[in-house]
């Protein structure tokens, strides 16, 4: 095992609380009507290709990717389309989505291997498993949604050097990836391969908090008893801390590199990929099946059968909360994502979507407390920032609506982690004001760009 | 003694007299000569130094004002939102185009009572972040967020947030409808309306663009798009923009027939009378109170 | 439907808050001041409590009356600010006096700024100083150690110099012939002086607790130790006749209670690490200067008020380093 690395600066460590770390992934059986949104990554909504009354089959494609940053998105069923109308997202908001009316057997679209087989020959060469994965709709699973294949182009004039499998999972709670590592692991390295083929680069390195030793163990096991298959891939432990998921502070971790303020993680020859969307691209490779399902955490400290789902998109978020136990009564908060990073749900009807890697029900206990002081500049959050940025003063100037001093100070490098909220002990919302200046900071710097 | 307070005196007294000969000496030689109309044109601005005009202040519009004139010869295009330009056109010798007063109007009617809260905020007291965050408590995605943005910006203190009903009120004595408020709300509820004769104005208190069947889940007085208003209106008046009626200032007439047809009652009527003169209303006038402001009218 | 929480993320937040932070201050106080009541009996006691009870109640008064915001008089801030003043004055003060610099210390060093977290300079140390100049006589006038098993809970106290007094009044000879001058009184605390400052060791138990729980770093106070340290020593190294040996200015004064205590205060000192090394610098270097050349004989107070002064231009000028932003190579 190489030894454990880390980033340096700043990180917080919170309570890791990840109940469902055991209990193995079961398959969700589907509902009869699912909701697929067409909105389901970062980037432009997809434009629907179907019309109310057509059949769809499992897999087809249903929505066409909409510009550069946008994503395909598919049919998760066989069935009819109900309606093509709007739907509350977890926000609240009314979103696009195709309403499906479900069929009792999945008939799979033409082309889709459905056999559990594995297959380790990559057939494909790189430009065409980038147009793979561009057509199979795969974005980032870790909760931020970005398109996948445009992190895999590598711009003109650069060389990626590593492919680093982001299988941190910093986030407390989330145990979607661990099981996935646990669970498929010949197909997540055969994944692996897949992108460091598909980017142009021999060296692979998967970062794994130790707090997920056995996931270590057994992926180091697995590349030394398959060393032709798996050569180049190298399994890193990483310190238990908040946040080492980030993409920038896991390639500084590993690679000792960092991300110049303003530039992409390529800069540093490094593309960063998430577990589920490795997987995802293993299956669309390797068996052509478009991403239309998820492993999805069910977990809480109230819920009674805290579990990991896989499920298909478009199932609503209640049934899934159903099936863990249902709701306990002391839930006040009701999460799209981990606690650290994850969205807060107004209704609990909404879809899962690409992105949802956790449903995490909160209690009242663990969001007590949260009386407003004075900020008594104890400095907590600059030492727990892993950017060097000074929260405390961007909060004070964001709310001043000072947006030359943000940017001065550097609000864009903020990656929103919320270390600093965590750790302050005036309970200060120093994350919602950062993202504030930071959406009005952007907005002026794209302005001003424009010009 | 006398000998230290005489050569006191006389080194404070010198000191002070070589000094008062330096300053103005400097204030002779760096005198700005600048036009006095800009101080005359300046002195008839409310001086808030709002931004409305467009300018950074009321200074700044003064000169600009100043520079025009002597240009082209008139100050169209520049106008305090708030203030009769007639009196600096006066100033400069020219005449303005007509004053027509303004004021904000906040268009949502979702109050606590309304649209009930179905979640609970906790955090920044920005709008413009909450309405990152979810839709609304009431679960509309285009009502008013009532953590009053708006409020913070006005420069005037004309706009604060009613307690009873979390929607932001308009004090129509302050507000002089420069317009701070309707470029901050991040939803664009608040509206700058012409004042109106009397003070009396018609307007849907209602931002939703969407479905009705949508708008109803969440509110009990939003505009469900019916089109009743469009088609009672004798002045073509409304038109609808999405599924919201909206009232052309221009063209209404506040004679308040809309008012009484609307089923969801999402058009308001201010400052009418409680009965209408019956030259303009039907003998079946209906039960319109006399209201304050924003207040909705209960038909 | 239930009524669930929006919140921006993060949903998790560490157990830390403000209240537990002070309460902690004061927890770790109380070791010293046990010392004290031991050393100084029924005044020490009935000083602290007069300090706090003046301090909470100041500030209650102008949250509720003249502020009329919300009252944050549970926090612990006004409390600890009332511990720590009655730990930097003679034991047998006047009441009204103590009264007088604990509305002094929160009514012109803390509230009129805004309150916890926004004054520039320590409350404890503005309300000292403040007694310092207005009562010279009283607030330097004192009290002699004496254990209360000697001379009873109630005993009238017996003035005497400080170490510090001797130092400056009578030069270094008369101190090294006193035969209850020696380091090991210095460190137990059996000798004359502000009582909360006397026993070096109750304090350090104290900071040695803060810094195991996280409260404070230990980077400031170490940086004042060395600082005053090394100066002191170079003074020693040069004429040994005119200057004491440096490790007795450790422990003479208010140096520990100073550094540990009040210029680890999160509120008027600086965030960054870089920013704490040059604050402690600062505050041993003025306390050296004003002990060996000063006219007064202890200058902790007048160092961490002045460098308090400079913490705004510190904060400023050491930022800490942000991540990817690349300063320019050296060729």
């Amino acid at each position: 095992m190489n030894p454990i690395k880390t980033f340096k600066k700043g990180g917080v460590h919170p309570e890791e609380n990840k109940f469902s770390a055991d209990q193995p992934i079961q398959d969700f059986p589907m509902p009869k009507q699912l909701i697929v949104p067409l909105g389901q990554c970062l980037g432009a909504p997809a434009e629907c290709i179907v019309n109310k009354g057509d059949r769809v089959l499992t897999g087809q494609l249903i929505g066409t990717a909409k510009g550069f940053v946008s994503a395909n998105v598919h049919s998760p069923a066989t069935g009819t389309v109900a309606k093509v109308d709007v739907v509350m997202d977890h926000t609240g908001y009314y979103k696009p989505a195709v309403f499906i009316d479900r069929e009792e057997n999945d008939e799979w679209a033409e082309g889709i291997l459905v056999t559990d087989e594995l297959i380790t020959d990559i057939k494909l060469d790189g430009k065409a498993i980038i147009d793979k994965v561009k057509e199979c709709g795969i974005v980032g699973m870790g909760g931020a949604t970005f398109p996948t294949h445009v992190k895999m182009m590598v711009p003109e004039g650069k060389k990626a050097e590593y492919v680093i499998i982001n299988a941190a999972e910093c986030e407390p709670y989330l145990t979607c990836d661990y099981r996935l590592l646990l669970e498929k692991t010949m197909e997540f390295l055969v994944g692996v391969k897949i992108v460091m083929k598909g980017v142009g680069t021999d060296k692979g390195i998967i970062g794994i908090e130790c707090n997920k030793m056995p996931a270590i163990e057994l992926l180091d096991k697995t590349i030394k008893e398959h060393p032709d298959l798996f050569q180049g891939i190298e399994v890193q432990p990483l310190k238990t801390k908040y946040p080492q998921g980030g993409e920038k502070q896991i390639i500084k971790a590993i690679t000792g590199r960092e991300v110049p303020s303003g530039k992409l993680p390529i800069e540093t020859g490094c593309v960063v990929v998430n577990v589920a969307s490795t997987y995802a691209i293993y299956e669309a490779v390797q068996k052509n099946k478009p991403l239309i399902e998820r492993i999805v955490t069910v977990t809480g400290k109230s819920v009674k059968k805290p579990s990991n789902f896989r499920c298909r998109f478009g199932v609503p978020a209640d049934l899934l909360i159903e099936a863990a136990g249902g709701m306990p009564e002391d839930i006040t908060d009701v999460i799209n994502g981990g606690p650290m990073m994850g969205k807060s749900v107004s209704v609990t009807s909404f879809p899962t979507m690409k992105g949802t890697s956790g449903i995490l029900l909160m209690t009242l206990r663990e969001a007590q407390d949260r009386r407003q002081t004075n900020c008594i500049r104890c400095g907590r959050c600059a030492i727990a920032c892993p950017m060097g940025l000074q929260p405390f003063l961007l909060h004070k100037i964001a709310k001043q609506n000072n947006f030359d001093e943000t940017e001065k100070n550097h609000i864009m490098d903020c990656i929103e982690c919320g270390s600093c909220e965590f750790t302050c002990p005036a309970n200060i919302p120093l994350l919602d004001y950062i993202r504030y200046g930071k959406a009005k900071t952007g907005a002026i710097i794209r302005a001003r760009n424009q010009k | 003694m006398s000998n230290i307070l005489l050569v006191s005196l006389l080194v404070l007294g010198i000191l002070g007299a070589v000094l008062a000969v330096v300053l103005y000496i400097v204030a002779q030689k760096f005198k700005v000569e600048e036009n006095p109309l800009i101080d005359e044109a300046e002195a008839c601005l409310p001086g808030a130094n709002c931004g409305g005009c467009g300018f950074a202040g009321c200074r700044a519009l003064a000169e600009a004002c100043v520079k025009q004139a002597a240009e082209k010869g008139n100050i169209d295009g520049l106008a305090c939102p708030g203030t009769d330009m007639g009196k600096v056109a006066a100033v400069l010798g020219l005449t303005a185009a007509a004053f027509e007063p303004k004021i904000a109007v906040v268009r949502c009617n979702g109050s606590c009572q309304n649209s009930p809260a179905k979640v609970h905020y906790e955090g920044a007291d920005i709008c413009a972040f909450a309405s990152t965050l979810y839709a609304g408590k009431g679960g509309c995605s285009k009502g008013c967020m009532g953590l009053g943005d708006c409020v913070k910006k006005c420069n005037f203190g004309a706009l604060h947030i009613d307690p009873e009903t979390g929607l932001p009120v308009v004090d129509p004595d302050k507000c002089v409808g420069c317009g701070v408020c309707a470029k901050t709300c991040p939803r664009g509820i608040i509206e700058i309306r012409p004042r109106g004769k009397k003070d009396r104005r018609v307007y849907v208190c209602c931002s939703n663009t969407d479905k009705g069947a949508l708008v109803v889940k969440n509110c009990s007085v939003g505009c469900i798009g019916c089109q009743k208003c469009l088609k009672t209106c004798p002045f073509e008046a409304i038109e609808m923009r999405g599924n919201l009626a909206y009232i052309d200032p221009a063209k209404c007439k506040a004679c308040g027939k809309c008012v009484e047809v609307c089923p969801r009652g999402s058009i308001h009527a201010v400052n009418f009378p409680p009965r209408k003169p019956k030259e303009e209303q039907p003998a079946e006038a209906p039960k319109v109170e006399k209201v304050e402001q924003e207040i909705p009218v209960t038909v | 439907m239930a009524n669930y929480t929006i919140s921006g993320s993060p949903h998790v937040h560490s157990t830390e808050n403000t209240r537990k932070i002070m309460y902690r201050v004061i927890l770790a106080l109380v070791p010293a001041l046990l010392v004290a009541i031991y050393y100084f009996g029924w005044y020490a006691l009935r000083l602290t409590i007069i300090t706090m009870a003046a301090c909470m109640l100041t500030e209650w008064l102008i949250q509720k009356f003249l502020i009329k915001g919300p009252l944050t008089i549970n926090d612990g801030s006004a409390a600890l600010t009332g511990l720590l003043l009655a730990f930097n004055v003679p034991a047998n003060l006047p009441i009204w006096m103590a009264i007088v610099g604990s509305v002094v210390a929160i009514g012109i060093g803390k509230m009129p700024y805004g309150g916890l977290g926004k004054n520039p300079f320590n409350p404890a140390l503005v309300g000292r100083v403040f007694m310092l100049v207005s009562f010279p006589t009283a607030m330097t006038t004192w009290p002699q150690a004496q254990p209360i098993f000697e001379k009873g809970f109630f005993a009238d106290a017996v003035t005497g110099p400080t170490p510090l007094g001797i130092l400056k009044e009578s030069g270094l000879q008369t101190i090294q012939q006193m035969d209850h001058m020696q380091f090991v009184d210095m460190v137990l605390g059996n000798r004359g002086g502000a009582f909360g400052e006397v026993c070096a060791i109750a304090l350090l138990l104290g900071a040695i607790y803060l810094i195991a729980r996280k409260v404070i770093e230990f980077v400031t106070p170490l940086t004042i130790l060395l600082t005053v340290f090394v100066f002191t020593g170079i003074c020693y190294l040069i004429d040994p006749t005119v200057y004491i040996a440096p490790w007795y200015h450790l422990v003479y004064g208010g140096l520990i209670l100073g550094a540990f205590f009040m210029a680890t205060d999160m509120v008027t000192t600086p965030m960054t690490l870089r920013g704490k090394m040059l604050f402690g610098f600062g505050v041993g270097v003025i306390t050296v200067v004003i002990r060996l050349w000063g006219a007064y004989p202890e200058g902790v107070s007048f160092a961490i008020l002045i460098m308090n002064a400079f913490t705004p231009l510190i904060n400023k000028a050491f930022k800490p380093y942000v991540f990817g932003v690349v300063k320019p190579a050296k060729k």
